[in-house]
């Protein structure tokens, strides 16, 4: 189980979270505009890298608060917590 | 060879007709029906651990085709009519049982859902019936069926055909019937890159050298994004962690396949006597074979609460794998946007028992540059298109 260091309540096991998958990812400025495949692209493909990603978690059983994590996929450790609207950091 | 050795471990040439990456149960069964159904021998199967050591090693070993659209049923029916004959296809014992499989309703939606999946497999040839609760204890007595639990059984879809394999066996006997006809098998030879020239694949880079091949063919399951990204193509999966486990060896309690939705888990006893089990995926991506310790406790609750006779029983081993999950609950099959690349990917949770089927027809999309009708509807583009094949309410818990 992972241990989750969420920003406003601190380290908490992953039961006490919701996954929300990749972070970054807008809704479109204007949806009417895109094509067919721009709009598929949007729905259904994410980004799914052996290595750091960029995802969300909702702390649902706590502050039931949104932030972003970046995980590395190979040993689920966590290398940065930051708010939603911020950058995603710099992984050295 | 050895003598004992069932298969030849080859090494690496500097050029092929076909390369399949992945010596899973799909890609062995792919390069089998390349040789037997095409005669097309000059095939390499590139694996980057061992032969059949990634899901092929640590499913479930269900097999069933009874899923709601004809696209699926198709597919599905496909390989269990396969199954059906595998045994003596491969002259190798696969203890392929045909108990069958009840899939649960526990709520007035699954009732619905699961006398609408009946009646759309018997339509679609796929043998199923619907069970009252006195149904399922005849077929199998050991579920609970009392209206006193939390979540009780209203019915369940039975499907008397669908059963279990010994995995193992069934890559065994592929990988000796497809060496016997020429294929090369090459294990820890890890694929690092596929060299596209002009929009053609010509090449795949490997911690073995370069291998030219005429067709490449990725069977890779869980690392299928990682592969196609060094080709310039993006999937729509996401890689997840699957848990399994087993008890220790008990006496024969349970003759058939449970499965249920609504409280997470599927059930089989093995022939050897160990409870199989499987669970839900993990949440969160990873590529690590190892899921969260929280989803095996629930697994469990949920195993006891169907089964209450196993409440003694001793868990021996759990252990997890990845799998490639689609947006829809189906797989992806056939042409890529570089040619000469194929996709099989987006099994997700259920690939096994689509074994023979999956291998049957990815071999002739490879010999024929054309998907095989059986899995024409099933391409990348659907996700533009819009054509999904949603299987989200006959994928079980897990398929």
């Amino acid at each position: 189980m992972l241990l989750i260091p969420c920003p406003w309540c601190g380290a908490r096991d992953e039961v006490e979270f919701h996954y929300g998958g990749q972070a970054h990812v807008a809704y479109p400025e204007d949806p009417s505009a895109l094509s067919d495949e721009q709009w598929g692209r949007y729905l259904f493909f994410r980004e799914n890298p052996e290595g750091d990603f960029a995802e969300r978690w909702s702390h649902s059983a706590g502050c039931r608060r949104w932030f972003n994590v970046v995980r590395d996929t190979r040993s689920n450790r966590i290398k940065h917590v930051y708010l939603p609207g911020e950058p995603r950091p710099v992984t050295p | 060879m050895h003598p004992d050795r069932l298969w030849r471990s080859a090494e690496p040439r500097k050029s092929y007709e076909v390369v399949i990456v992945g010596a899973g149960g799909h890609g062995l069964a792919t390069a089998y029906y390349l040789a037997k159904n095409h005669g097309i021998t000059d095939v390499a199967v590139l694996e980057r651990g061992w032969l059949a050591g990634g899901n092929m090693a640590r499913n479930t070993t269900i097999i069933r085709s009874n899923y709601l659209w004809d696209e699926s049923a198709g597919i599905y029916e496909h390989a269990l009519k396969l199954w059906e004959g595998l045994e003596e296809d491969l002259g190798y014992p696969l203890l392929f049982s045909q108990r069958g499989v009840l899939n649960l309703a526990h709520s007035l939606q699954d009732v619905r859902d699961g006398v609408r999946r009946v009646e759309a497999n018997r339509v679609n040839g796929v043998d199923a019936e619907w069970l009252d609760p006195a149904g399922v204890k005849e077929v199998c007595p050991i579920v609970e069926v009392s209206p006193e639990v939390r979540y009780p059984v209203l019915g369940a879809t039975y499907q008397p055909r669908a059963g279990i394999a010994k995995h193992d066996n069934v890559a065994w006997a592929l990988a000796t019937a497809a060496s016997a006809l020429g294929v090369d098998f090459i294990e820890h030879c890890e694929v690092t890159g596929i060299e596209v020239s002009g929009g053609r694949a010509v090449a795949v880079d490997t911690v073995r050298g370069r291998i030219a091949a005429n067709r490449i063919a990725l069977s890779a399951a869980g690392h299928t994004s990682v592969v196609a990204a060094t080709a310039g193509i993006d999937l729509p999966l996401q890689t997840h962690p699957l848990q399994a486990l087993v008890s220790e060896l008990l006496e024969p309690v349970h003759p058939t396949v449970v499965m249920s939705n609504a409280v997470h888990v599927y059930v089989s006893q093995a022939h050897k006597g160990e409870l199989v089990m499987g669970a839900g995926i993990d949440a969160a991506n990873s590529y690590r074979r190892r899921g969260a310790f929280h989803i095996i406790e629930r697994q469990m609750a949920a195993a006891l609460e169907l089964f209450p006779v196993f409440a003694r029983a001793h868990v021996l081993r759990t252990w997890g794998g990845i799998v490639d999950v689609s947006p829809d609950a189906s797989p992806v099959i056939g042409l890529s946007p570089v040619e000469n690349l194929y996709l099989n990917c987006g099994w997700g949770t259920g690939g096994f028992k689509a074994t023979p089927g999956v291998g049957w027809c990815y071999a002739h999309t490879i010999a024929h540059d054309e998907p095989h009708p059986l899995v024409a509807p099933f391409t990348l583009d659907r996700f533009t298109t819009g054509a999904l094949v949603d299987e989200h309410g006959a994928a079980a818990v897990a398929h």
